[in-house]
């Protein structure tokens, strides 16, 4: 789902480091914004996103809230959150938040997958899944701090939003941006996104009362891709499922990308070892032998 | 073990001799009854493709050339639990089957500290109180009953997945499973070489299920003693007399 003419690749999954040819070329990173405090739920991104990406349908789930279903699927990358937050005073805020891939800066579902190239993120940014190198073994689930991969029994392999890569690297905003009637999604480079961020942050915590309103861009990981105006930046759980301190686990740092493949290599020895037993002592022989030849 | 296992255990042996035969020669004695053999076979049998379909899963970057064997990378990860489940159910039979023949004793301590010298060859005849398994034998029956139970418990979470056990259920299964292969794998080569080429003679008690006496007094001496009541070092000994040299 690439453009590889036009979108660098910086990292691939199933190897450690940067990959060849890495900063050629200085891609600016692209980074979407998502202004919870202006979203309506109009849902428009959702069909936007159903629609470019050419999905089929998906039954919708009602579950007493306006939200279309429980969580995305693998043919649903964009999924409004209407999340009810009951406040001190007793009065309900209603928080609906953008859900989809966040483009980690350090990607779990990366650094998880074993197989080589089925996942790319390139010099912008973007974390994109490669279905045919995919395996389909859902490590990049257990990887992923905000549970966006999904499974496709079907095909056994792994979704997710693109950041519309293929849009992107023509020059194109993302299908979700271009749909948003409210302005409340955004998209440019990073830099300017963190500042338009900041600003509205600033001015919700000055002029409209919400104290503890903040961006959310969490540094556990790296930063994301994709970054949230919140009412409330100190508790983004609030908003369904969004961690304070998303986190990969260190399994996949020291086992994955350090002792597995030395380990590996072990085993082989094993076979190196029995090869030299058979060549240099010999084998084990059935007594008795023959007697050996006397040296004259 | 209790008596129920037992039960089982003598059974299915009888029953597998009534279907299968144990070929023995003259000079030659049983070592694998036909339900072992079964039993063995089948491991393999699945232990192999569960191998092979856990390289391209282990490694995709080394061993994607491998996968098409089994219809691709997909198909190998969605075949790789089905191979475990069938290792998992005939080791397990076959740990029943020889879990008392593989009890641990002094005299296996003995035989690891000597394995030097069996390694290096330069001890030809094994220990005289060496029984039907050896240490090394037993080492790896039991490294397999752990690595089984590790494979069948991380296993299940790999296999149900991040959504019904977590994220860190699956990190961690991750890590044991693939620590449990890595030694299995080592183990394997060990296995192979000493089954076939490392110590001729063996590999056709696992085929027909008898070994020559000659195989039986230089390897498992004890055992030897056991089954034909004569000395084992005394037997070679006058075989090298008569000038019957077996191996070369």
């Amino acid at each position: 789902m690439s453009d590889r003419k036009t979108l660098q690749i910086r990292q691939i999954s199933g190897h450690s480091g940067p990959s060849a040819g890495f900063d050629m070329q200085r891609d600016a990173e692209v980074c979407k914004l998502i202004d919870t405090t202006i979203c309506i739920g109009c849902k428009a991104c959702e069909v936007a996103c159903v629609e470019w990406n050419d999905m089929p349908f998906s039954p919708t789930t009602f579950d007493n809230t306006y939200q279309t279903m429980p969580e995305t699927r693998w043919n649903f990358w964009n999924l409004i959150k209407f999340n009810e937050h009951q406040r001190e005073d007793g009065t309900i805020q209603w928080l609906m938040r953008k859900d989809q891939c966040m483009h980690c800066a350090d990607p779990g579902c990366l650094r998880a997958c074993p197989a080589d190239g089925a996942i790319v993120q390139y010099t912008n940014g973007i974390v994109d899944f490669q279905q045919e190198n995919c395996i389909g073994c859902e490590f990049c689930v257990s990887g992923c701090p905000y549970d966006i991969p999904k499974f496709n029994p079907a095909t056994k392999k792994v979704y997710k939003c693109t950041l519309c890569s293929d849009r992107v690297g023509g020059g194109l905003e993302p299908a979700c941006i271009k749909a948003c009637p409210t302005g409340c999604l955004k998209f440019g480079t990073k830099d300017d996104m963190k500042f338009i961020a900041e600003e509205r942050a600033k001015q919700l915590r000055e002029n409209f009362g919400f104290e503890h309103a903040g961006v959310y861009d969490p540094q556990s990981i790296g930063g994301t891709h994709v970054v949230y105006v919140l009412h409330d930046a100190e508790n983004p759980e609030r908003y369904g499922g969004l961690p304070k301190n998303p986190v990969i686990p260190w399994s996949y740092t020291i086992w994955k990308w350090l002792a597995k493949p030395v380990l590996g290599t072990f085993a082989l020895f094993g076979l190196v070892g029995v090869l030299l037993h058979y060549v240099t002592v010999g084998p084990r022989r059935t007594q008795p032998e023959p007697p050996l030849k006397k040296e004259a | 073990m209790s008596t129920a296992v037992d039960r089982f255990d003598d059974k299915a042996r009888a029953t597998f001799d009534r279907i299968g035969q144990n070929e023995v020669y003259e000079g030659e004695l049983l070592r694998h009854r036909v339900y072992t053999r079964f039993l063995h076979w089948m491991v393999a049998l699945f232990f192999f493709p569960a191998l092979f379909t856990g390289f391209g899963i282990y490694m995709p970057w080394l061993f994607r050339w491998f996968t098409p064997i089994f219809g691709g990378g997909a198909l190998s990860r969605e075949m790789h639990p089905w191979f475990g489940t069938g290792f998992v159910i005939f080791f397990g039979l076959q740990m029943l089957n020889w879990i008392k023949p593989m009890k641990w004793t002094a005299a296996d301590s003995k035989w690891m500290r000597n394995l030097g010298k069996i390694a290096s060859g330069k001890e030809k005849q094994d220990l005289p109180d060496t029984g039907f398994f050896n240490a090394g034998q037993k080492l790896q029956f039991w490294e397999i009953v752990g690595g089984s139970v590790t494979f069948l418990i991380t296993g299940i979470v790999l296999w149900a997945g991040t959504r019904t056990f977590g994220r860190w259920a699956v990190a961690v299964s991750y890590i044991l499973h693939d620590i449990s292969a890595v030694i299995m794998l080592g183990g394997i080569f060990i296995h192979l070489y000493l089954s076939t080429i490392g110590e001729p003679g063996t590999l056709q008690a696992m085929i027909r299920g008898a070994v020559s006496e000659a195989w039986a007094w230089t390897f498992h001496p004890a055992w030897y003693k056991e089954v034909t009541g004569r000395d084992p070092v005394q037997a070679c000994e006058e075989a090298r007399q008569r000038g019957e040299f077996v191996g070369k």
